[in-house]
């Protein structure tokens, strides 16, 4: 039997995942310096995350003559309807802040003679985006007070009476366990990719729009602590340059190429112009024969193809090495495009923890920041870091008023000890005992991968994916949780042979959670309400009873769906613990 | 979509390790850097910008269209050099400033 070594850390403030909203939640913290923060991230923050290949417009922006609530308006007709209004207007107030803020850490952002930014359309400004991670992962290890604790993967949160007190993970490449004791925990930790078969399943299988890595630990250790889930139904399906699945919005906007099918007939107008409905188009030429579908880039100049080539070099290089190796840049050939398969991305879509104006979810001093924080989409890079600041304000109000209440002050040896913590559900030295279980043993008849394309194959077949052109009935969501819940057992006998085995099986079983949750939803919405991102073939209209929230919350391991109001234009919503 | 790792050119320092999101490379038993599972790349190439060697090649999966050209990069200052190889040996090169924003 192995036995890990165990070490105990006690921090102020633990934030999970030191991607864009992480880091920034870490750089917010850094101005109150008499609290400890610790950073704790999977792989190493320098390019962890969204960002690692770089990005290259700043897509949430209040540009000139625009207001907040026009963002709002925006975010809202684009999801039709189905987003927190309060979440979207605190995020939309601090969007220009948070660009400012990236320029004086050193990101280059396009100015005009005036000094003001290049607007790219109503809402993006346009930057050199390819170092902001290391900018931002910089600019958060330099806080004096925050501490990084790079190559640790947290699974599990350690919950009291609903009351957060800390997580458990693991080191990715030694034997080690590390129990972390905090007074608040930011989840900051991204969305979910590789729930579905990918469009490319084999070599490439990786070869997809959101990062691979990102496998919903945030979503699965808050379903499993019992937190309240918002629209896991709300599915985000990206249209993308076919193969290297590269960013087509540089391409549509910058050079101003059209989308248009193999007749070369320009087709959006028809489908509308929502992020959802171009996806739609694109599949519905495709499905009704009239693809492949392009983005008409043949014709423009040298000038405009070096520029592309240079944008795509500074976020996506795959699609750089594609139009030279072929010997056909894009002022020769057109741009195939194509849906990928479905993700579940809070910061695209209103997927995501159910938190209140603070970020706080419904667990006590846990709050969500970014993709894994529900209810308010579009948010993109610099509504990454509004969420980011607004959680680490929120937090930081939070473990004071706890001092206060219990006469502690920060930074001192042992505030949130674990003696007043352990709890059945989520004890540490469960959490301890299983890993070491998938470590001691015997090999198992199947791996962490072949899992996980049994996963894929289920949710791609049965609940809406590329195979299935998106749609799903409820006989085949019905077939999918059996499938899911089998699978799920199975991950339960997989062996470890070392610490990167180990790593698998967690992001499987982290998977398999979101699964579960978004068949629950998608089972749940008795409507079609984002064409493009799912078709409900038993309902495929949208139907106005359904303008309400579907929100879920885990119960005896159980997900229990049900239905809130929306929280529309003036209110706002707060807990009631 | 992948990396090759040209071993006779990796220094053994790490960084590439250190820095994939994916926690795919480690440094093998003789110190140098080795990819674990060449399928699960993303393709970010972080692990490029970070060699000093240029000992890391990236290329895309025939499964993708990849026609065997590899992409390599190496940095003056500001200025990242681009380069691809083709299977030929014929490279094309690029330049680009980190200080000029994109144009879109």
């Amino acid at each position: 039997m192995i036995s890990m070594i165990q070490r105990h850390i006690d921090t102020d403030i633990l934030i999970i995942g030191g991607g864009t909203a992480g880091c920034f939640a870490a750089i917010t913290l850094g101005k109150e310096k008499e609290i400890r923060v610790l950073l704790a991230e999977k792989a190493n923050i320098r390019r962890s995350g969204c960002l690692a290949a770089g990005v290259n417009a700043l897509n949430a922006y209040i540009t000139k003559g625009k207001t907040p609530q026009d963002y709002v308006d925006y975010a809202r007709r684009d999801a039709a309807g189905i987003v927190r209004e309060d979440l979207l207007f605190s995020m939309a107030e601090r969007l220009n802040h948070a660009a400012e803020e990236l320029e004086r850490l050193g990101v280059v952002i396009l100015k005009d003679k005036q000094g003001e930014y290049v607007a790219r359309g109503d809402r993006n400004i346009k930057i050199n985006g390819e170092n902001i991670k290391p900018v931002l992962a910089r600019a958060a290890a330099e806080q004096e007070n925050v501490t990084v604790l790079n190559h640790v993967n947290i699974t599990d949160y350690l919950v009291k009476d609903n009351r957060i007190y800390g997580a458990c993970g693991f080191d990715v490449r030694e034997e080690v366990f590390y129990e972390i004791c905090a007074g608040a925990v930011i989840c900051a930790t991204g969305g979910a990719a590789g729930l579905y078969r990918p469009g490319h399943a084999g070599f490439s299988r990786h070869k997809m729009w959101y990062p691979p890595f990102n496998t919903g630990a945030g979503y699965a250790m808050g379903i499993r602590a019992g937190a309240e889930m918002t629209t896991f139904e709300m599915r985000f399906i990206a249209l993308r340059c076919k193969d290297t699945i590269a960013p087509t919005g540089t391409i549509a906007q910058g050079a101003g190429a059209r989308q248009i099918n193999a007749y070369g007939e320009e087709y959006e107008e028809k489908y509308g112009l929502t992020t959802s409905q171009r996806v739609y188009g694109t599949v519905r030429e495709n499905k009704e024969g009239r693809g492949p579908c392009y983005l008409k880039t043949k014709g423009i100049a040298e000038k405009q193809e070096q520029d592309l080539y240079k944008a795509y070099l500074n976020m996506a290089p795959s699609q750089y090495v594609r139009w030279v190796e072929s010997g056909k840049g894009p002022a020769q050939e057109n741009v195939e495009i194509e849906g990928t398969e479905p993700y579940i991305v809070g910061g695209h879509t209103a997927s995501g923890y159910w938190v209140d104006g603070d970020r706080q979810t419904t667990i006590r001093g846990l709050f969500a920041a970014g993709d894994v924080a529900g209810g308010c989409p579009q948010k993109y890079v610099t509504g990454a870091l509004a969420e980011g600041e607004i959680a680490a304000e929120a937090a930081y109000r939070y473990i004071k008023a706890e001092e206060k209440s219990k006469e502690i002050s920060a930074g001192a040896a042992y505030p949130y000890s674990k003696a007043e913590g352990e709890s059945k559900e989520t004890s540490a030295a469960d959490k301890k005992a299983e890993y070491e279980a998938y470590l001691s043993g015997e090999e198992a008849l199947f791996t962490a991968d072949d899992l996980e394309e049994a996963m894929q194959e289920t949710m791609d077949r049965y609940a809406g994916g590329i195979g299935s052109g998106y749609g799903y009935r409820e006989s085949g969501l019905k077939t999918a949780a059996e499938k899911i819940a089998s699978i799920e057992k199975l991950s339960q006998k997989l062996h470890a042979a070392d610490m990167d085995d180990l790593l698998r099986i967690y992001e499987l079983k982290e998977r398999l959670t979101v699964c579960q949750a978004v068949i629950a939803h998608l089972s749940a919405r008795k409507e079609t309400r984002w064409r493009g991102f799912g078709e409900n073939l038993d309902y495929p209209q949208e139907d106005a009873a359904w303008e309400k929230y579907v929100n879920s919350r885990m119960e005896n391991g159980t997900i229990r769906v049900f239905e809130r109001e929306l929280v529309k234009g003036g209110a706002a919503y707060e807990h009631t613990h | 979509m992948s990396i090759r790792i040209e071993t006779d050119r990796c220094s053994g320092c790490g960084r590439c390790c250190e820095v994939c999101p994916g926690n795919l490379i480690r440094r093998s038993a003789d110190g140098k850097a080795d990819i674990r599972r060449r399928q699960d790349c993303w393709g970010c190439t972080s692990c490029l910008k970070e060699c000093k060697t240029g000992a890391i090649l990236f290329y895309l999966g025939a499964d993708i269209g990849g026609r065997g050209s590899v992409l390599s990069v190496s940095q003056k200052g500001d200025i990242k050099i681009w380069s691809v190889t083709d299977p030929g040996g014929n490279v094309q090169k690029i330049a680009v400033n980190s200080k000029e924003s994109n144009q879109y």
